[in-house]
């Protein structure tokens, strides 16, 4: 009854949505305020009506009414709460309703804050944002909806998934439901797929302000695309905490040993973060010099567009990946929908292309405009590169007839250099200031860096010699960590020397005062301590896999595994565990016991191995039980990897989300640092009256 | 406020304007180039998206393949027009192929002698396992292993155990997903071999 | 004092990398091929069957079957290359980790290559074009003063004292 009620008000929400677009589009053509105002009202309810629907789903997890084909679907009773409620982002049905509902929430947001503000744009915006969330709404209504009941027909094989009774159906009610895909038993459901979501809907706002400009022509202007800058780095920071939490969950359940297989679904998430963090350098261009616009236009656009193609490779299976999104009827749709946003876009972009002008000009080439110029070109070209190995198979398949895999030795090969270089121009870009910078007073600030860099690596090169080539990522990771250093040094000295202020108030003052810029050295900061974490990866990963009968050891490097012992038990969950009792020695100094262990869910008839990790600063010991035999005598096969550095990609991803949440944080200066912002367009000092 | 200021970028500059002029050849073919790619770029996904959910071929003519046994014995199947011919892909790493193989053999032994042939494509499999599975069930039809999946690609197979019937004019007369159960295959068969032709 | 600080981070950071466990050696081991030398050739071959997952750490029954073969293999005497071809013909291109460097397979290749030099060429081409206009209408660019960093904390710093 409940799930009824959920159904219509779906259907109401459906309803609304596809009047506030149609209702913009009349409103903003004819200018007619009232109809304007009229989407704008349908909009905002919207989310209330969305989130009424999902609220009934959560309870119907809650309760387990095993008589929606979602809830059997994705729950089962040996599953706890917690995670029958995670399930309601744990299948397509589900997901698709909750992207939506983030949609309408971030269009509510939106609507209520920036409406005054950019009320000319507001038609279009309400238009674009709504149009899609339209599209979502419809998916969820019309191709995969959560209140689907389940049918049996006598006779028939398999039971009818609809909302309305099919003839001659009875309805069936189960048990019990076959419970989620059992990789998804995990704590991180709470944390990746809502995270990414989140980054991912929150690209249609920028995108939406992006179309809404060029509609109306206003696009030379600026204050849309401060509202613009917000909304990205909302969903880039949200994006970049998915992308963490995506890979610290691989790491913890997929059981490899690693944390990135530049799988599709992985590469459907990284491309849009890419081309979304090449905007938020480049609009600091736009915002500072008013430079780039088109540039910034494209950025934008391309970044949505790449959110909507990963989704779509994604959840219609036309690439195949790890990530098992259940097939389902949606591809037709949802490729009428990108179609129509690629062209509809890519044709206002070419006819509005002249309206988009800079207002300032280069003036030299070690200026930091030259920079930024390299840095958005490296992200594209590596963008590009994810993207093309992403497609090629589809490309090799259509083109020669076969079919070919583009894994990882792809992958690193290709963007490992261009990530280089981009590390590098991170290092260097503070010290180009934004106008006319002579190269010797660069090369001056560097010199110690660049020396201590050296020293570094000579050291690192000497300890590990038989790894050559990481002393040039060692090299490249100490430059730019001893560069921002310096950076952050000379702010200090500034301080210290015109207030004298000592050097930790100097710092937080630093801080203070500049949030944003300081917030972003911390940020990269991040980015070099991931990098190291990859440099371990790469070059200093070891594994061994061996058999071993009780008693006996495997023996990797310094540490050694002894095989104590194979126990069975039924678990939490519905699963069977076999767990293996191991000793882990350094030095034959004993460290701690690790349980390695396989647990296998009996009623989806999956294995899922669970890793035993020892893990320290610098090394993670990972282990994981491939195999057993109890007869003749009990032995298992067991593999070790010893992951070196690996936890500066956990570390440098909180530092990053550290340096993401100082650079937003509002503080009472930031709205005032427009006043000194040189700036022909008095459109600036206007929103500061505004303010 | 915000009225007074919209224009200022509408405005045409005359310098900029010269300059825009040289560019426009380039604009065009810009333009003209990010189309079409964005245009194949659709027609990628549409072919992808297409061959997803086509699934198995399961109509018209039977996709002809040349398969070797592994001994190294040939068999074409355009060479078997006018017999009934069932197409087995299977494993033997695959559990629910092994439901179906006893069957399978059982139903071979009943038709070989009335013009019926039996296919067994060997998918993604390692020769020691294949052979071993062979000798479990005592298949005694034709079987090989399907050399760089071609021939499952040819049939889009989406999994093994996964069976094709081929009518006496080779064409395709439908797929059976999933392993076979007594009596289904008997009655295909019975239909294949009634149908005449002149 | 910025030499001390330096100096400290140095340090911390040497301790570090002295820090990280590597190997040289591998205990040398009496049998061969070990589960390592077979799970250095399947770390190059993807699964053929589940969707791209590298064979070395496919737990499937085909890739136990998969791995047991190069184990065969390589006690036959096969060398890596052989056992990956013989992988390419009898299992289709598609098992190979790393897409071949030949026909039209090297376009995955080189088409990031290409792209690479179109990139800076165009990054070049807008920096000079920049440069040209600049120079083109020098009068019509609102002259801008020239705001160093130090004048700009001093700015900064002048605001602040304002309120």
């Amino acid at each position: 009854m409940l799930a009824n009620i959920g159904l219509v008000i779906l259907f109401i929400a459906f309803l609304l949505s596809l009047f506030a677009t149609l209702s913009s589009v009349y409103g903003g053509v004819k200018n007619k305020n009232a109809w304007v105002e009229s989407a704008r009202n349908a909009s905002l309810l919207v989310f209330p009506l969305l989130s009424f629907s999902i609220i009934v789903l959560l309870y119907s997890l809650y309760v387990m009414d095993f008589s929606l084909a979602y809830v059997y679907d994705v729950s089962s009773t040996a599953m706890s709460p917690f995670l029958r409620l995670t399930a309601l982002w744990g299948g397509q049905q589900g997901s698709v309703l909750f992207w939506a509902w983030i949609m309408s929430a971030f269009v509510m947001i939106v609507l209520l804050r920036k409406w005054e503000e950019n009320r000319a744009l507001m038609p279009y915006v309400i238009t674009t944002s709504m149009l899609t969330t339209t599209f979502f709404i419809a998916v969820v209504v019309f191709i995969t909806n959560p209140f689907s009941k389940l049918w049996y027909i006598p006779g028939a094989e398999d039971l009818i998934k609809t909302v309305f009774q099919p003839v001659g159906a009875v309805q069936y009610f189960p048990v019990d439901g076959r419970g989620l895909n059992p990789l998804l038993r995990h704590f991180g459901m709470i944390g990746h797929p809502p995270t990414t979501y989140i980054g991912f809907t929150g690209f249609v706002i920028p995108f939406s302000f992006a179309i809404a400009a060029l509609v109306t022509g206003k696009s030379g202007e600026d204050g849309w695309i401060r509202t613009t800058r917000r909304w990205t780095l909302l969903a880039w920071i949200f994006l970049s905490i998915g992308l963490v939490l995506g890979g610290r969950w691989a790491y913890d359940v997929l059981g490899w040993g690693g944390f990135w297989g530049w799988d599709p679904v992985e590469n459907a998430m990284f491309m849009p973060w890419l081309t979304g963090t090449a905007f938020l350098h480049s609009v600091m261009m736009t915002e500072k010099r008013g430079m780039l616009k088109k540039w910034n236009m494209i950025l934008i656009i391309l970044t949505y567009a790449l959110t909507i193609f990963g989704t779509f490779i994604t959840r219609t299976g036309i690439i195949s990946s790890v990530h098992a999104f259940s097939k389902s009827a949606l591809g037709p749709a949802f490729f009428a929908f990108i179609g129509i946003t690629f062209v509809s876009s890519l044709t206002l972009l070419f006819t509005r292309w002249d309206t988009l002008k800079s207002e300032h000009q280069l003036e030299s080439f070690t200026s930091r405009e030259a920079v930024f110029v390299l840095q958005n070109m490296l992200f594209l070209a590596i963008a590009f590169a994810v993207f093309w190995g992403t497609v090629f198979p589809l490309i090799s398949e259509l083109i020669t007839g076969s079919k070919i895999t583009v894994g990882p030795p792809y992958f690193k090969k290709v963007t490992g250099p261009l990530f280089f270089a981009l590390i590098l121009l991170m290092g260097v870009a503070p010290f180009s200031s934004w106008r006319k910078q002579s190269l010797a007073k660069v090369k001056k600030v560097l010199l110690t860096p660049f020396l201590i860099s050296l020293g570094a690596t000579a050291v690192w090169g000497y300890v590990h010699r038989t790894h050559p080539f990481s002393i040039f990522g060692l090299w490249l990771v100490s430059f730019v960590f001893f560069a921002i250093i310096t950076e952050f040094w000379r702010g200090i000295r500034v301080r210290m020397a015109s207030r004298g202020e000592n050097p930790l108030i100097a710092l937080f003052k630093l801080f203070r005062r500049n949030q944003r810029r300081y917030g972003g050295y911390i940020i990269h900061l991040g980015v070099i301590m991931i990098a190291l974490g990859v440099i371990g990866d790469t070059y200093f990963k070891q594994e061994t896999q061996g058999t071993l009968k009780v008693g006996e050891a495997l023996k990797i490097g310094a540490y050694s595994l002894r095989f104590d012992g194979l126990q069975g038990f039924p678990g939490s969950d519905g699963r069977d565990i076999v767990e293996a009792k191991t000793m882990l020695y350094k030095n034959d100094q004993f460290i701690r016991e690790l349980t390695p262990r396989r647990d296998f869910f009996v009623v989806q008839q999956q294995p899922v191995t669970v890793a035993g990790v020892y893990s320290s600063l610098n090394v993670d010991v990972y282990t994981m039980l491939v195999g057993w035999e109890t007869q003749p005598t009990q032995s298992v096969t067991l593999k070790i990897y010893v992951n070196s550095l690996i936890n500066w990609v956990w570390t440098g991803g909180m530092v990053l989300i550290l340096g993401i949440l100082i650079a937003v944080c509002p503080s009472k200066k930031s709205k005032r640092r427009v006043t000194y912002v040189m700036k022909s367009n008095p459109l600036y000092f206007e929103s500061f009256l505004g303010d | 406020m915000e009225e007074a200021t919209v224009n200022v970028d509408s405005q045409e500059h005359p310098e900029e304007a010269s300059i825009e002029k040289h560019s426009t050849m380039w604009k065009t073919s810009g333009r003209i180039v990010t189309y079409f790619l964005l245009f194949a770029l659709l027609g990628l996904l549409a072919w992808g998206l297409a061959k997803v959910q086509r699934g198995q071929v399961h109509s018209g003519e039977a996709p002809n393949f040349t398969l070797k046994d592994f001994n190294g014995n040939a068999l074409t199947l355009s060479d078997l027009r006018g017999q009934v011919i069932i197409i087995n892909f299977w494993a033997s790493w695959c559990p629910p192929c092994r439901e179906e193989a006893a069957y399978l053999e059982q139903t071979w032994e009943k038709y070989k002698d009335r013009g019926v042939v039996f296919i067994g494509v060997d998918y993604v499999d390692t020769e020691k396992e294949a052979l071993a599975y062979i000798n479990e069930f005592k298949v005694t039809y034709f079987n090989g292993p399907d050399i760089g999946t071609r021939i499952s690609q040819a049939y889009n197979i989406q999994g093994v155990p996964e069976t094709f019937y081929v009518a006496k004019n080779g064409q395709l007369r439908g797929v059976k997903v999933g392993p076979l159960q007594s009596p289904e295959l008997d009655l295909k068969i019975e239909e294949l071999l009634a149908e005449t032709y002149p | 004092m910025l030499r001390k600080f330096f100096f400290t981070v140095f340090v911390v950071l040497l301790s570090l990398f002295t820090a990280v466990t590597v190997v040289y050696a591998q205990q040398s081991n009496p049998v061969f091929p070990t589960d390592d030398d077979v799970n250095a050739i399947a770390k190059k071959l993807y699964c053929p069957v589940c969707p791209n997952t590298p064979l070395d750490v496919c737990e499937t029954q085909a890739c136990k079957d998969w791995r047991a073969q190069i184990k065969d293999q390589l006690t036959s005497g096969w060398n890596e290359q052989q056992i990956l071809d013989y992988f390419v013909t009898q299992y289709g291109e598609k098992v190979l980790a790393e897409p071949q460097r030949s026909g039209f397979t090297s376009l995955v290749w080189m088409l990031p290559v290409i792209v690479l030099i179109i990139g800076l060429g165009f990054v070049s081409l807008l920096l000079k074009s920049w440069r040209n206009r600049r120079n083109h209408q020098v009068s019509d660019a609102p002259p801008i003063p020239s705001i160093t960093p130090d004048v700009l904390a001093k700015l900064e710093k002048e605001l602040q004292e304002i309120d």
